[in-house]
């Protein structure tokens, strides 16, 4: 027998690892990612694959070549980061923009805040975002779904569900008049209408949802905050005037909030360290969203509300303690003055 | 699993690995030679009351406490003090220690050696008290912290339940759980004389459901007296915390910096009970106790009734040896053991455990950045924020871990146990406790 090992307890460990955590979001993933490649063909495998190499690439030439430190581009965050932007942009996105995006994603967004749970804001949002406002024609002409099963054939660029609605509306139209130009709901849930490459299918994000349920990776106070409050406020609003305001399970089903909730919002990074300031933060969230949806100038509002609570995280891990053992309920609890 | 009661917040659930559950208790032979650490309680360490050349017998006190937290140590073997030299014990630090040669092994003619079980308690609650004070009685959980002291409530404190900790959370250590099953009558008695020196009335015993043996044994047990009750209790790490049992028993949470006294409560372990029938009834010293050897390649994983001062190497003897893959030894369990520099490391009053690591599990992980994934507030039982104590401690910011309640920290080490990035978080927990105490007593004197 050679030299006996010595450290501190605890001797043993559980078998949790920032990889594992990262494999079971992109195993998540998969089910969105299906159904992106089902409607939007060769065009969604083209986005994912070079929004991924591209995120890899980028951070391997800035660990490697201006850090000068460790290259961890198999910790699986540069692969997380890459899909989620992919499935954030419209799949007839131009490749070169993909690229941008993966280098604003992981440069400026990540590696610049100082690597991988430093950063502030979602990475891929960040993209997205970045995206959005400098290239605003591209990222919102959206292609038409196209089963792949149907062959290959011209893409036909179309409006979003929450594009025909925040037009229409602005046109002077009610909702009445634009129930026929919207998909049905049953659409919406499995992803046959325009949008994002990976936002389109309700049901494939609540499937990836169950499973990093499952699998303990998110936990439920993130997601159905946001929804509970998106349902709630859009409800309201469309209580008082059903002919001006889409219905709550409109906004439930259509947009990025799906894929927001359940895979952007709950980026562990980004989001609060205690169940409570988590239901706080997807309460902003849903409440930005709507409020971004009814009033803003963008039809989509996701994006913009996750990032402004991305950056309200700090105070509210100030704010929002885990419930100490031995504090009294209702008692401030008060550093022990000995 | 949700029958059973439990503490609320936090904990994790790691593999019991109970290897040596079924192994009965087998006294190992007394050694040649035992080294005697003055050190085996918490506080002050004991002060020796014998020179080079002096004759003891089994059971003679060999050291006197040296202050109110403090214990008596008695001399587990016979034989002649060869010298008070230091010794490295299980800190890994050299530390006074009394060596006696061992001779024969005649006991103090005052010891009944006898096995009957003697129910009748005739001592007063002062006498229990001052009895197991001279006897060295200590917390076997691991603690060791001065028995007598427990049961002397301060001023104005009322013990309201006595808590019989039978819990047993860390994994692989099965001592207590053997004790239960084989020296039930005996802890019951033991738990009666406690009550009688706390002048309580009402008894529970917390048993992790992982022992339903003992769980089933204790109930019959106590049946003769309607005071003591057992409980079952969901398998979950640290159900044996002082403050979560008392949680889990009877819903009542120990304030912020208090002892179990505040909420009427005093805690003993299972084996505590059984050393002070022994010193009570038999008027028996602490000189011997259970140990648990194992290892997942250990041969025979086993329980060992072994005198106080015995090297590890003997019991890992007696449990057929060490193993050739063998990378870490541990006084102690895994979550909460301390790893041990030297096999000649003797045997303490707190060592409830030899377990011996493999190598491939010995190793830490590498540590990488955190990210934030909250896994450690989520598992804190104290409800704590470990990543953020951590980067206080880190940092030197003691203000701010002082604020975050950094003493409240039990060091379980689920944090660390369940970090998915690998960070040692405990280590700078405790720097920072070790911090923050020092400048909470420099406030104090000033």
């Amino acid at each position: 027998m050679n030299k006996l090992t010595i450290s501190g307890s605890p001797h043993i460990h559980g078998d949790e690892s920032t990889k594992k955590i990262m494999v079971g979001v992109v195993i998540a993933l998969v089910p969105a990612m299906l159904v992106g490649v089902y409607y939007f063909g060769v065009d969604a495998i083209r986005v994912l694959l070079l929004a991924v190499i591209a995120s890899l690439f980028f951070e391997w030439v800035i660990q490697k070549y201006f850090i000068k430190g460790t290259v961890t581009i198999m910790d699986g965050s540069a692969l997380v980061t890459g899909i989620l932007l992919a499935m954030n942009v419209p799949s007839n996105l131009p490749g070169w923009m993909v690229v941008v995006g993966a280098l604003v994603a992981i440069g400026m967004a990540k590696m610049s805040f100082g690597g991988l749970g430093k950063n502030i804001f979602n990475p891929a949002l960040v993209a997205r975002v970045f995206l959005l406002v400098s290239f605003p024609v591209q990222m919102t002409s959206w292609p038409k779904p196209a089963p792949i099963t149907d062959g290959l054939a011209d893409v036909i660029t179309g409006p979003t569900p929450l594009g025909i609605v925040k037009e229409g509306l602005g046109n002077g139209q009610t909702m009445s008049q634009l129930a026929s130009e919207l998909p049905s709901y049953t659409r919406d849930m499995v992803g046959n209408i325009g949008g994002s490459l990976g936002e389109v299918s309700v049901i494939a994000i609540l499937l990836g949802g169950i499973y990093m349920l499952w699998k303990k990776i998110i936990t439920w106070h993130i997601p159905v905050s946001i929804l509970v409050t998106v349902g709630v406020f859009s409800g309201l609003m469309w209580g008082s005037n059903p002919e001006h305001y889409a219905d709550p399970v409109f906004h439930l089903l259509t947009g990025g909030l799906m894929l927001g909730a359940i895979f952007m919002a709950t980026d562990m990074v980004t989001s609060p360290m205690t169940k409570s300031g988590q239901i706080i933060f997807g309460f902003g969230v849903g409440l930005l969203t709507i409020l971004i949806r009814l009033w803003g100038a963008y039809p989509e509002g996701v994006s913009f509300a996750i990032l402004i609570m991305n950056a309200v995280v700090p105070l509210i891990n100030k704010g929002f303690k885990p419930k100490r053992f031995g504090a009294k309920p209702g008692v401030p609890i008060k550093a022990k003055s000995l | 699993m949700g029958i059973f009661k439990s503490f609320v917040l936090g904990g994790v659930h790691p593999a019991e690995n109970k290897l040596s559950a079924n192994a009965a208790i087998e006294a190992v032979p007394v050694p040649k030679q035992v080294i005697i650490p003055l050190g085996q309680n918490l506080g002050a360490p004991s002060k020796p009351i014998v020179k080079k050349g002096d004759q003891v017998k089994t059971g003679q006190l060999i050291a006197e406490a040296s202050g109110f937290i403090s214990a008596n140590i008695h001399s587990p073997v016979s034989g002649t003090v060869l010298k008070i030299d230091q010794f490295i014990d299980v800190t890994g630090y050299k530390r006074p220690c009394v060596f006696i040669h061992v001779e024969g092994d005649e006991w103090d003619e005052s010891i009944d050696r006898t096995d009957t079980l003697e129910s009748h308690i005739s001592l007063s609650s002062e006498e229990i008290v001052a009895r197991v004070k001279a006897l060295g009685i200590v917390g076997l959980g691991g603690a060791t912290f001065p028995t007598s002291v427990k049961l002397t409530p301060p001023q104005g404190k009322k013990a309201e339940y006595l808590i019989i900790n039978g819990v047993e959370c860390e994994p692989y250590l099965t001592s207590d759980h053997r004790m239960m099953l084989e020296k039930g009558r005996e802890i019951i008695v033991g738990i009666q004389i406690l009550m009688k020196a706390l002048l309580v009335e009402k008894a529970i015993i917390g048993i992790e459901n992982n022992k339903t043996d003992a769980i089933n044994h204790l109930t019959e047990l106590a049946k003769t007296d309607e005071r003591i009750r057992v409980i079952a209790l969901k398998v979950r790490y640290p159900q044996g915390g002082e403050k979560q049992l008392i949680k889990a028993a009877l819903n009542r949470e120990v304030p912020s910096g208090k002892l179990p006294i505040e909420v009427g409560c005093v805690v003993q372990n299972v084996s505590t009970a059984f050393a002070v029938y022994e010193a009570v009834q038999k008027n028996k010293p602490l000189f011997e106790r259970v140990v648990t050897v194992t290892g997942k390649a250990v041969k025979k994983p086993s329980n060992f009734l072994v005198r106080i001062g015995t090297s590890t190497q003997d019991l890992i003897d007696a449990a057929a040896g060490i193993p050739e893959s063998t990378g870490k030894v541990i006084s102690g369990g895994p979550m909460m053991g301390k790893a041990i520099t030297e096999l000649d490391t003797p045997i303490v009053k707190g060592t409830s455990g030899i377990l011996l690591m493999e190598k491939t599990e010995s190793q830490r992980l590498v540590e990488n950045p955190c990210i934030r994934c909250s896994r450690c507030t989520y598992a804190c039982p104290m409800g704590l924020e470990p990543y953020l104590l951590t980067k206080a401690a880190k940092l030197g910011k003691l203000q701010v871990a002082e604020k975050e309640m950094i003493m409240d920290c039990i060091e379980c080490g689920s944090c660390q146990y369940t970090c998915p990035s690998g960070i040692p978080l405990l280590d700078y927990l405790r720097l920072g406790k070790i911090k923050v105490g020092r400048a909470i007593r420099t406030r104090i004197k000033k």
